[in-house]
């Protein structure tokens, strides 16, 4: 008997204990469909969460402010030697005329400021440097460089530096960064291993109710493959069906949840990752499935498969 | 072509279920087991195919010792020997069809063999337009001659049946023990163990009776003596 005969009979016998088991097949998806829909959930809500702090990250920014007397050249040579730290990631400079124009943008609807400005006789705003670092742990190197280089002599150009106001909020928000995303992982973590816990009791128990089958197959002298094959092909169907399950009912919860999404994250759209990222989500997705039906199957059988 | 060798079986750390037992079986032999429950008759059997194994002494199967077979031999001569038992044990998600045909395709048999041998064994055993149902669908006596056209399907050597009569009427009953006798007729060596009288006398062949787990009798034109 040729190996693609055994194949051929083993995957027919999974395809129909699958059907013929109609109620603990239709149990098994249903509480896989629900381990992968918290799989998928995270997956989506680990995304979200880092565009956020990725968002939150680029606001924050340590600025410069020069005196008005100083020099561009100073400014732009300053601006170049903040560029060589390796901490730093971008640094934009304002011109005082620029600040002036932001400035009066800023306060366009406010005639009494702007009269105040007109009055003067010549532009009150210092240029300014906005510094922003890779991590937001960096900005404390970064704010004693600066410091260091107010101190040291040509430093008087250099007229405040903001980081010391910022300071408690850049420290809130790097710890706020740290504990979500701890938290994250172990919530996550901890959800993984829960349902992935149930699906595979789940499949035990479906199992269990075939071990005198089992039983027989062993005393008919069927081969330890011949055994576990069916049951193996049965538990990834779970897999596969749940898995297209959660991916085609994912699409309509996206499209609904899309916009409310991007009016609470800003620039995070749930539609958008799942079109982007469809191929992550499936191989994802299925992948789990597949594994932990075929998995579970194949302990539990495992158990009932003497000799 | 069955040898027991001086075989005693303890379960763990109780009396033991059968002792010190010597028994020979020929091939063609139709041999019944007889004794009270709890005699060792089950255990004697479960010996046979590999279910239990002797805590001392020997059971040979051929010229083999089981306890000596690898596991790929073990499953080669399980396919050797045809099982009945009083439940029956027929796969309930399978189709009375695919009962058969499991066993055949087990034993490495083609699809053509198995599309023209199940329907020649339910002829056999009298069922020939079961074929399609499944066990629930079918009444005791059928469920048990179906798991008879399995154990017999392969043709195997040695057909063991284990109270095969326990949960049938006396029609029944008569029905299973004709067809065992005309199997063993065909050249199959048949083991039964019952505790039914009418079962033994009827049959009317070698019967050999066990008691607190030793032989007591072994008579060759035996009757249900206890």
């Amino acid at each position: 008997m040729t190996m693609w005969v055994t194949t051929k009979r083993i995957a027919r016998y999974g395809l129909i204990g699958f059907l013929r088991n109609g109620f603990v097949s239709l149990s098994a998806i249903l509480i896989m469909t629900t381990t992968l829909f918290v799989i998928a959930g995270l997956l989506v809500a680990s995304a979200a969460l880092s565009e956020t702090l990725r968002q939150l990250t680029n606001k924050v920014d340590v600025n410069v402010y020069f005196a008005t007397d100083a020099d561009e050249e100073q400014v732009l040579a300053m601006q170049r030697s903040l560029e060589s730290l390796p901490e730093v990631a971008l640094v934009s400079y304002t011109s005082r005329e620029q600040a002036l124009s932001d400035f009066r943008e800023r306060h366009k609807n406010d005639q009494l400021t702007l009269q105040a400005l007109e009055q003067l006789d010549e532009n009150p705003l210092g240029a300014s440097l906005a510094i922003r670092a890779k991590e937001t742990s960096q900005y404390e190197s970064i704010a004693a460089f600066l410091d260091a280089q107010h101190q040291a002599p040509g430093g008087e150009i250099i007229t405040k530096v903001n980081f010391h106001q910022n300071k408690a909020a850049i420290d809130r928000l790097t710890a706020i960064i740290d504990t979500s995303r701890t938290a994250g992982f172990a919530i996550a973590g901890f959800l993984i291993l829960a349902s992935i816990l149930i699906a595979f009791n789940t499949i035990r128990l479906a199992i269990y109710t075939s071990r005198d089958e089992i039983g027989v197959m062993n005393l008919v002298g069927a081969s330890r493959w011949y055994v576990r094959g069916p049951f193996v092909i049965a538990g990834i169907l779970y897999g596969v069906v749940s898995g297209l399950v959660v991916l085609i009912v994912m699409y309509p919860i996206a499209l609904w949840l899309g916009p409310a999404s991007e009016r609470f994250f800003g620039t995070f759209n749930v539609l958008t990752y799942y079109t982007t990222q469809f191929p992550l989500l499936f191989l994802v997705i299925m992948g789990t499935g597949i594994l932990l039906g075929a998995l579970s199957s194949l302990l539990a059988v495992r158990r009932y498969l003497r000799a | 072509m069955i040898y027991y060798d001086k075989v005693t079986m303890t379960y763990n750390g109780g009396y033991p279920a059968i002792e010190d037992i010597t028994l020979g079986i020929d091939p063609g032999e139709f041999v019944s087991i007889v004794g009270h429950s709890g005699a060792g008759k089950t255990t004697l059997l479960k010996m046979l195919f590999a279910e239990l194994f002797p805590t001392a002494g020997s059971v040979y199967f051929g010229s083999r010792e089981i306890a000596s077979l690898s596991q790929k031999e073990l499953l080669e001569m399980r396919r050797n020997i045809g099982t009945v038992f009083q439940d029956f044990r027929l796969l309930p998600t399978k189709t009375v069809y695919e009962n058969i045909a499991f066993a055949m395709e087990v034993a490495g048999k083609d699809d053509d063999e198995i599309r023209a041998d199940v329907p020649h064994v339910l002829e056999l055993v009298g069922l020939p337009d079961k074929m399609w149902s499944f066990p629930r669908e079918l009444s005791g006596g059928e469920q048990q001659r179906v798991a008879i056209a399995r154990a017999i399907v392969n043709q195997p050597d040695v057909l063991i049946a284990d109270e095969p009569t326990g949960n049938l009427d006396p029609i029944n009953t008569l029905d299973v023990v004709e067809i065992l006798k005309r199997i063993n007729d065909l050249g199959t060596t048949v083991l039964l163990t019952t505790h039914n009288k009418g079962v033994v006398d009827s049959v009317g062949r070698r019967v050999v009776t066990l008691d607190q787990g030793r032989i007591i009798r072994d008579d060759k034109q035996g009757k249900y003596v206890l």
